[in-house]
């Protein structure tokens, strides 16, 4: 449907839904996602088949009009959660329907209750937490998603120790209400139990699956118990802050050095794709870039179809030569995820360059190239790299002049001018010599020098940081924060 | 014009009957597809039912399903239309003779009886009810994206010669890819989007059930438990749905109706197609009794 003032002229335009649909985009917009005036228009338009009552389908509706993206789609469910929390009957604060224990709504819990498994005036009165503990057994064995759901909010209510008003964000109550669970205790009953129901009978394989199958449930739990501690401090601080303390970055805009785990885990889910992506793209450019010199020999020969005239040139395959990389790594703490992505997605597409080979280094140097040789699975190389690479010289702490003399001193002479040489690392030298004329040398004999710095660029050259110093001999520092910058520079490289 | 579906729960029960099980989402954005009149852009992992979402979708109706396979150097005269310059040449030639003048001879060279129609034309021109599939998408270049805009946002097509082709009926059109590159803005924002993911493990087994007639409820459960189990490992291919059916199948060949670890391990280049895969796959279930538990999940 192209008609687009079909809303303006809709007679439901002013409608408070409408207007929800406003906001909506407005908080999505500000969280990082592009949503265009269209998708905005097509959102309204598509909630008008879809009754808001039919929470799911009014989630993927508009999911499928505003979210282009799938790696954005985390992203818009929380917000969704956030936003339309109160909003639609079934998910309200205290439904009827499925609360065995007839508890009060959160309105009790303003008078803050006492200390967290007492009981309290809140609700649940007479489960003690054993009891709790082992009703919350019995649902995870069964699968009961009824039951996991109220004991969730149970264990919120009394674990969380939630008070309106108090400025800690979700993860600090989701902590709380998961230490006083103890789900890995609960994880290893429930296969002792299994194991026992089985008797001795039980394959490995059963096992196994049997383990997934109830982590997959405690992970529902977990979300269960995420999604109560929401409701409630959306209740408490209204949605539009709340999403304000939710606004999390995108996988690709994740800084490198302040990952948390989750993030990281994310990250390398989505390095793949990515070096996927590039690779078709680079081959692409590669074939279709510019064409070769004159093909004179073809060109002659189909000049014979146009009575001798060349009428149609022919050119020859372009063949740009591929460079050869020498990628130089920090690994030391503060910077070693950002170097395990970089090696990850430099060896991914290696089929771009002529020659790859890796050295790592603390404050020794070690060539790491042989781990990669003949492996096909990237990321056991780079944990190999992690783990037994050689690079301890004296204390572990970085020390940039000393391993670039290493380096110079075995491997100079292999730098030659068809290298492309990357130096990762935050230049944080511990107040060491910098040996920045190693830098220079190295660029007077490489084709190109690179420095990419994980560090925002307002902390270089603070501190113990000289970038700056050996910037003055590259042909460029960049500053490579997430996968977007190192995707970009990437993309330039070849 | 009339709709096509009823309601969300009608699309999936239809949806049902000729053996696609959707849930929510998927039969949610057919139905919108068909409301708001926009062509849905499907994304996903391979072998997920992408494609057969559409042909699904087209059996329902009872519609003729026309498709466009992409691919690298795809243009406009095999995706559109083309002129027959051969027919072309001969209705020139044979009218030479006669007196007629030029101008005529070219009204009638550039109608519609010298134009080949290709795939996207041929669906705005249909009479009956079609489902246009335009498959792999993100093969084209960019560029050749552009080709697309004006059959997917106003479902018509300019032919200079012969003005604006606008669509008889507008046609339910989806379009798949496999994600290989990003798609351009505008052809995102002229769609519905769907992301395709492997099925919850009940969908699984459920379409296992639908799609291996002879299999056992149990067997089916343990087949999708396992293959759920093997998705959460760091794959270089996750196996996809249609391998799970293809060993589902292998195993009702097989005779056994209970897998055990051997089974599996025997069996598992069914499920995976990389060497390196299928060796992490046998290494995490035959020594995992060793490695208990690590800390769930986090």
């Amino acid at each position: 449907m192209t008609d687009t003032t079909g809303v303006a002229t809709d007679p439901g335009a002013d409608s408070p839904l409408f207007n929800l649909i406003e906001g909506f985009v407005v908080e999505l917009r500000t969280a990082g996602l592009p949503v265009s005036l269209v998708e905005n228009i097509d959102a309204a338009q598509a909630v008008r088949h879809i009754p808001i009552e039919d929470r799911a389908a009014f989630k993927y509706a508009l999911a499928a009009t505003l979210v282009k993206n799938n790696a954005h789609w985390k992203t818009f469910e929380t917000l969704f959660e956030v936003y339309f929390s109160l909003r639609g009957n079934e998910y309200a604060l205290d439904p009827d329907g499925d609360d065995p224990f007839g508890e009060g709504d959160f309105e009790d819990g303003e008078n803050p209750d006492g200390p967290p498994g007492q009981g309290g005036e809140g609700g649940g009165e007479g489960l003690s937490p054993e009891e709790l503990a082992e009703l919350l057994y019995q649902a995870l064995m069964k699968g009961d998603q009824a039951l996991m759901r109220a004991l969730a909010k149970q264990a919120v209510k009394r674990y969380a120790g939630m008070e309106p008003g108090r400025p800690v964000g979700g993860t600090y109550y989701l902590y709380r209400t998961l230490r006083n669970l103890d789900l890995d205790g609960m994880l290893e009953r429930l296969m002792d139990q299994s194991r026992e129901d089985a008797g001795d009978d039980m394959s490995s394989l059963d096992e196994r699956l049997q383990k997934d199958e109830y982590e997959h449930r405690l992970e529902e739990l977990r979300k269960e118990i995420e999604a109560e501690i929401r409701r409630r401090l959306v209740a408490d601080r209204g949605a539009e802050a709340m999403a304000k303390t939710l606004r999390k970055p995108l996988p690709e805009d994740v800084d490198f050095m302040h990952a948390s785990r989750d993030e990281m885990a994310n990250l390398r889910r989505a390095i793949y794709p990515l070096t996927r992506k590039l690779a078709v793209r680079l081959a692409r450019k590669r074939r279709h870039g510019r064409k070769g010199p004159l093909d004179f020999r073809n060109t002659v020969r189909h000049s014979l179809s146009y009575g001798g005239v060349p009428a149609e040139p022919k050119f020859r395959y372009p063949r740009p030569s591929k460079p050869e990389i020498i990628v130089i790594a920090d690994i030391s703490g503060s910077v070693a995820a950002f170097a395990r992505f970089t090696l990850h997605l430099v060896y991914a597409i290696s089929s771009q360059f002529s020659k790859v080979r890796a050295f790592v280094f603390i404050d020794g140097l070690d060539e790491v190239t042989r781990f990669f040789e003949g492996v096909d699975d990237i990321a056991e190389a780079v944990h190999r790299v992690n783990t037994e690479a050689d690079v301890v010289w004296v204390d572990g702490h970085s020390d940039y002049g000393h391993a670039f003399e290493v380096f110079w001193e075995n491997f100079g002479k292999e730098v030659g001018p068809k290298s492309t040489v990357l130096v990762l690392g935050d230049a944080r030298n511990n107040y060491h010599a910098s040996q920045a004329w190693i830098m220079k040398e190295i660029q007077h004999r490489a084709r190109k020098l690179f420095w990419l710095n994980p560090e925002p660029k307002a902390y270089w050259n603070t501190g113990d940081s000289i970038v700056g110093e050996y910037g003055a001999h590259c042909d460029g520092v960049f500053e490579v924060r997430n996968l977007r910058q190192l995707e970009g520079f990437v993309d330039n490289l070849v | 014009m009339a709709h096509r579906f009823e309601s969300v729960e009608a699309v999936r029960k239809s949806l049902g009957e000729v053996e696609y099980l959707a849930d929510d989402g998927i039969a949610g954005i057919a139905y919108l597809a068909d409301r708001l009149d926009k062509p849905v852009l499907i994304e996903g992992p391979a072998g997920t039912g992408k494609t057969q979402l559409a042909k699904s979708v087209a059996e329902m109706l009872g519609a003729r399903l026309i498709r466009l396979q992409c691919y690298e150097g795809l243009d406009e005269s095999k995706a559109l239309y083309e002129w027959n310059y051969k027919k072309q040449l001969l209705r020139i030639q044979t009218e030479k003779t006669d007196d007629v003048d030029w101008d005529n001879i070219q009204d009638d060279i550039f109608s519609n009886e010298f134009l080949l129609t290709r795939p996207l034309l041929e669906a705005i021109s249909a009479d009956d009810p079609v489902v246009l599939l335009i498959d792999e998408v993100d093969r084209v270049e960019v560029e050749t994206e552009a080709l697309l805009l004006e059959i997917l946002s106003d479902y018509q097509v300019s032919i200079p010669e012969l003005g604006t082709l606008e669509a008889k009926q507008i046609p339910l059109v989806f379009l798949t890819s496999n994600n290989t590159r990003e798609l351009s803005e505008a052809l995102k924002r002229r769609c519905l989007f769907l992301h395709l993911d492997y099925p919850e493990m009940e969908r699984e087994k459920e379409i296992v059930l639908t799609k291996v007639p002879d299999i056992t409820e149990n067997l089916a459960d343990q087949v999708a438990r396992i293959v759920r189990s093997i998705r959460q490992l760091e794959l270089k291919k996750a196996p996809s749905v249609s391998e799970t059916i293809d060993w589902a199948r292998t195993l009702i060949l097989l005779g056994i109706d209970q897998i055990t670890e051997q089974d599996a391990v025997e069996t598992a280049n069914v499920l995976l197609k990389y060497r390196s895969d299928i060796e992490k796959v046998v290494k995490e279930f035959s020594t995992n009794s060793s490695a208990h538990f690590e800390a769930v999940g986090s």
